[in-house]
């Protein structure tokens, strides 16, 4: 109880630092469910002070066609209660190509979100409520792509078990506004000593299994547990999405004011290649 | 002129191609990274009304036309310095004629907090959608109308702009020197209204140019409470000619020219509730007509509009707007206007609705775009499936289907140009 308050009234963006102090004791058996769930999103979605990634994702459909898409991603944590930006820089297919989009996340308020057209130099923000939304006509939603509000589901430990040799915690989570998402729960497998999300099955409103998340590989880069590899399944049409992190680095010193429709207009050379 | 334009285009091309032969198409010197793209395109409008309009290129075909875009773009390895060169060349399948055109070419320098970008260039201001207001670069219409790629409805600037960005504020600075009209439907393709149609003799005059001619056009912008906020001012001229008759009522000659004007606005964007609002509005000053007693100029005007845009579904978004045109001194104009002449309202009303709809991982789109005013009572409806084939290939059709209660409103003019459009495009 007294954790899950603890956590209330830390910001998301200090609980990397409050994961690693040494003198919070880390009894991971005894975390509530929804502190792991943070942890988790903490190592998936924020890692570092700040991330630089050129990312290629694999659209691979039932038949095995296959579309790819190649993108650098800009991300940095604010000081502030999780808030987050992020810009990303499409380098193909080439209908897309020289595109920028930008985030602004600042929970719990809905996340900003703008994309730039070049070739009609045009800025357009987007609605706010296509979280669910496919991420460039990815298996991956907008919301796989920049994390979940922990705070949007209710959280219930199931059991503990091992997956692929590592200890895991399974957790199942419910949204509270089942009408704002297209599932009716999730399960997240999650690593008991580095909070990797190694798998995590989606079911539809029909209580059936349509979409596997796999972590399928993770590695430590500059000391920040990263999955560089992963998998995102629709397993009723056969379509899946795989994510490759091809470049990382973290704490590069992104600035401020890159997340800006200055430079959504006009990309930064030096970050996007 | 134009064959040796589209010489010079060509060989520019060809150089490309052997630049892209010895280096892969994303790499290139590691000092100044070059990039080279493009694409193939295939674009054919057919009308679906039998009536043509008389001439050459009144045939089936209002747009056909095989074109080759090259996009060149580099940049310095700090980024500071980068350009960019897009080029069209095409072969118009109506005239039977090659040409070429370049469609952006500027260089672009930043420093800190400064941007300054020389050449061509396409400027975009405003929160309308397919609505602009504070957007008082040049347009292409008729492109619009032919059912060519939506890039095309705007064209390029040579101009410089200087880009200021502070924490409190950043300013955009456009300044103009060659002045650039919009590009109408011309009688060569389009059927449309023309009251002065039985003076053939017509003489089109642009602004010199000259340094007290250039076109200034500022942006201020920021967020206030969650919301981008912009404010605008321009100082030019109207896009679209005026043109004098040499006397009344029977014309021998006609002059055109395009009256000078000042915009004043500001716009508004912010999440609201489940979808995103937008608010822009504007007041156009026509300077050379200011008590909106020459019958030959555009009267000043307010023009305002509001939209919302929200996902109803997934992959299901539904934008609708609300635009109004306000005529100032309509007493003035309602006086002057030559006989014959039809009259317009005080306020112009238009209603625009947008349905996209994504299928098939978003290989597929479905969209619907419609421009209704129930003041003019006309419309024009977009139906529209893009169709994503690979990666590089895509396929569109689309239609243009106008429709009015009289042929001298702004829609209604154009009733029997309805068209069907075909485009394939090829990106490498």
């Amino acid at each position: 109880m007294l954790r899950s308050s603890l956590h209330k009234c830390v910001p998301l963006g200090q609980m990397a630092l409050l994961l690693f102090s040494p003198w919070v004791p880390l009894h991971a058996q005894a975390l509530p469910a929804e502190e792991i769930v943070a942890r988790t999103q903490q190592v998936l979605f924020y890692p570092g002070n700040d991330m630089k990634a050129r990312l290629r994702m694999r659209l691979v459909s039932k038949e095995g066609s296959e579309r790819l898409r190649e993108l650098t991603m800009l991300r940095k944590n604010l000081p502030e209660g999780g808030q987050q930006r992020y810009f990303i820089y499409f380098h193909s297919p080439g209908d897309v190509r020289g595109m920028t989009f930008m985030v602004w996340k600042h929970p719990p308020r809905d996340a900003e979100r703008w994309l730039f057209l070049p070739a009609l130099n045009l800025v357009r923000r987007i609605a706010a409520n296509d979280k669910r939304s496919s991420f460039v006509g990815s298996d991956f939603s907008y919301e796989d792509v920049s994390g979940r509000e922990v705070g949007e589901d209710t959280h219930t430990l199931l059991r503990e078990e091992t997956l692929n040799g590592r200890p895991v915690f399974v957790i199942r989570s419910v949204p509270k506004d089942e009408r704002s998402v297209d599932f009716s729960y999730r399960l997240a497998w999650i690593d008991k000593e580095n909070f990797v999300l190694w798998r995590e099955e989606y079911y539809d409103k029909r209580n059936e299994l349509y979409k596997v998340f796999t972590a399928d590989e993770v590695k430590q880069i500059q000391g920040l547990w990263t999955t560089v590899r992963r998998t995102m399944k629709n397993v009723q049409n056969g379509h899946h999405t795989e994510v490759t992190f091809l470049e990382v680095s973290y704490n590069v010193g992104l600035e401020d004011s890159l997340f800006s429709e200055r430079y959504l207009r006009n990309p930064p050379g030096r970050w996007i290649r | 002129m134009q064959v040796h334009f589209a010489s010079i285009l060509l060989a520019v091309l060809v150089s490309a191609s052997s630049l892209l032969a010895q280096s892969a198409p994303t790499s290139g010197n590691k000092k100044f990274p070059l990039r080279i793209h493009g694409f193939l395109l295939g674009n054919y409008t057919a009308r679906t009304a039998d009536a043509h309009p008389p001439g050459e290129e009144g045939g089936r075909f209002l747009w056909a036309d095989e074109r080759l875009r090259l996009e060149l773009s580099g940049d310095t390895a700090k980024g500071n310095l980068s350009f960019l060169f897009k080029g069209d060349l095409f072969h118009d399948a109506v005239t039977n004629k090659v040409d070429g055109v370049v469609r952006e070419a500027y260089l672009n320098y930043s420093r800190a907090r400064f941007d300054v970008r020389l050449g061509r260039q396409i400027v975009t201001w405003g929160v309308g959608d397919l609505l602009f207001i504070n957007d008082v670069f040049p347009k292409d219409w008729s492109a619009f109308f032919s059912g060519r790629p939506l890039e095309y409805l705007k064209l390029g600037v040579d101009a410089a702009k200087l880009h200021v960005a502070t924490p409190a504020l950043n300013a955009e600075l456009v300044v103009v020197p060659f002045f650039e009209p919009d590009n109408l439907p011309g009688p060569e393709r389009f059927f449309f209204f023309d009251p002065l149609a039985d003076v053939p003799n017509r003489l089109l005059r642009e602004p010199a140019t000259t340094s007290g001619n250039s076109e200034f056009a500022l942006r201020l912008y920021r967020r206030v409470f969650k919301s981008d906020v912009s404010l605008y001012a321009y100082r030019g001229y109207w896009r679209q000619p005026s043109f004098r008759p040499d006397q009344l009522p029977l014309p021998t000659q006609l002059r055109g020219f395009y009256p000078r004007l000042a915009v004043y606005g500001a716009s508004g964007q912010r999440n609201l509730g489940d979808g995103l609002l937008s608010v822009e509005a504007g007041y156009y000053d026509s300077q050379d007509d200011r008590r909106g007693t020459d019958p030959a100029i555009s009267n000043s005007q307010f023009r305002f509009l509001v939209g919302y845009q929200q996902q109803l579904a997934n992959e299901f978004t539904l934008g609708a707007q609300y635009y109004a045109e306000v005529l100032t001194d309509y007493s003035a104009y309602k006086a002057t206007l030559p006989s014959g002449f039809p009259v317009q309202d005080r306020t112009r009303h238009l209603l625009t609705l947008r349905l996209t709809k994504f299928l098939k991982y978003q290989t597929w789109k479905l969209s619907l775009f419609n421009f209704y005013s129930p003041s003019d009572q006309d419309a024009l409806l977009i139906p529209e499936v893009w169709h994503a084939i690979t990666d590089r290939l895509s396929l569109t059709v689309g239609a243009n289907v106008f429709a009015g209660r009289r042929p001298t409103t702004f829609l209604g003019q154009f009733d029997r140009n309805d068209n069907v459009y075909v485009v394939l495009r090829f990106d490498f």
